[in-house]
């Protein structure tokens, strides 16, 4: 039976790894590919590298650290940030990403999700979504949750799929850095409204989290960033619990 | 001092237009061996052991190794081969993947998987487990270990198959002929269980 997944997020800038708290403040977290291996050692399903960094030299540090990550490990991982065309998809999936998260570029110009299904395959193709709930429901926002756009979350996902994505990693803004849980209301519509893996995002606090993001949410896989940096959550003792909760992981 | 005469095993992996093979030739390395990517006819059929990777599309993939005439050379292989994902698929009769004739080495057809309920995702993606375990391909692997898949289209269940998956229905993970054997997962990607694979593959 195919496994939920569990999915560390490693931020990146300038070749370090860093998370932010409510997409905000920063704070140091280590060696990409060194953190990128323990994980994996830990059991981590997938890995998932968001390059955060804004300049030219930044995003050639940021290939090196994605040909380093492919060379030394041997799980998928996906990489995402400032990818706007299908020259930094190439560039990315030449350097050994399995696959490439997009997000603004896909708001500003989503047929770059049908050129990078067409050029390389749905499976390459992951979408992020960040989405914030006011009271007209949930509105996509851009620039990592900094620019509103008039696009809704179940309509977009819907035009994603329609596209050709093979995944949605979907963020609610409400939830990340809170640490309160998913938000798994909005996750298990999306999960009925498409035919594509949902990732869910945001607000992983505690075990009890992953388990309600999988059976409630009825996410595919579930990634966090810093429960797992500050060692607030150990993967392996996570699995341990999601098994014991009948929950199909790896183990 | 005498010298030391160590034995340098050759890994040649085939050269084509399917997908990003780096992980292969990474894994490989990490594991000591040095592969040579190729598609040159005398360096295949010389090489110890074969791999014949990729992800892709099978009637573009199919036309590439005709035009090259790769298919006879594979065809004709002898030493231990190891199809990957869309290598295996490539390695049968027919594959309903762009509606092309494939290699033939093993008297299969390669099917679409066919959602029957909403949540049965297609591409099949993801770590699954692994069941009824037959061969030296699996040594010291336990049934119920879990690998890592990428696939839409899959190889029924036959009398080639030496492991098992379940996916909306249950599937060839690996089917072995003579020297050829086969993997719809990705060994390399399925991190220290994929490695041991790849390790009983170059032991075999």
């Amino acid at each position: 039976m195919l496994a939920k997944r569990i999915i560390p997020c490693l931020d990146v800038k300038d070749g370090q790894t860093v998370k932010g708290t409510n997409f905000v403040s920063l704070r140091q977290a280590g060696d990409p590919v060194e953190l990128g291996r323990a994980y994996s050692e830990q059991g981590a399903d997938e890995l998932v590298f968001l390059d955060i960094t804004a300049s030219h030299e930044g995003r050639k540090t940021f290939t090196e650290m994605v040909r380093r990550v492919a060379s030394e490990l041997s799980i998928p991982f996906t990489v995402g940030g400032g990818i706007g065309e299908l020259a930094d998809v190439e560039r990315l999936l030449s350097a050994g990403a399995d696959k490439v998260s997009i997000n603004s570029a896909a708001l500003k110009r989503p047929e770059l999700i049908d050129e990078i299904a067409r050029h390389f395959g749905s499976q390459v193709c992951v979408v992020a979504i960040d989405a914030h709930q006011d009271e007209s429901g949930w509105t996509c926002y851009l620039n990592g949750g900094r620019v509103p756009t008039d696009r809704k979350l179940f309509d977009w996902a819907h035009e994603v799929c329609e596209r050709g994505a093979g995944e949605i990693l979907f963020t609610s803004m409400d939830h990340d850095g809170v640490k309160t849980g998913f938000a798994n209301e909005a996750l298990a519509t999306l999960a009925e409204s498409v035919t594509i893996p949902i990732i869910a995002s945001g607000g992983a606090g505690a075990k009890e989290h992953f388990r309600d993001a999988f059976t409630l949410g009825k996410a595919d896989a579930a990634l966090a960033a810093s429960v797992f940096h500050f060692g607030e959550i150990g993967i392996p003792e996570l699995k341990q619990y999601l098994h014991n909760e009948h929950i199909n992981i790896r183990l | 001092m005498c010298p030391k005469i160590k034995f340098e095993m050759t890994v040649a992996v085939v050269k084509y237009n399917a997908g990003n093979i780096y992980s292969v030739l990474s894994v490989l390395q990490r594991m000591g061996v040095e592969p040579i990517l190729t598609d040159d006819a005398k360096i295949l059929h010389q090489a110890d052991k074969v791999i014949f990777p990729g992800q892709g599309e099978a009637s573009n993939a199919m036309q590439y190794l005709r035009e090259r005439k790769l298919d006879e050379v594979i065809r004709s292989l002898t030493q231990p081969v190891l199809g990957i994902c869309i290598g295996q698929q490539l390695m049968c009769r027919h594959s309903a993947e762009g509606d092309v004739d494939c290699l033939g080495i093993f008297d299969t057809d390669v099917k679409r998987f066919v959602p029957q309920k909403h949540e049965e995702k297609v591409p099949h993606m993801g770590w699954n487990d692994l069941t009824n375990l037959k061969s030296p391909l699996f040594k010291d692997i336990h049934e119920g270990e879990f690998v890592y898949f990428v696939h839409s289209f899959y190889v029924p269940v036959c009398e080639w198959t030496i492991a098992q998956s379940d996916y909306i229905n249950p599937f060839s993970a690996a089917i072995q002929r003579d020297n050829f054997y086969a993997t719809q997962f990705h060994p390399e990607k399925s991190g220290s269980v994929g490695q041991r694979i790849i390790q009983n593959f170059l032991d075999l």
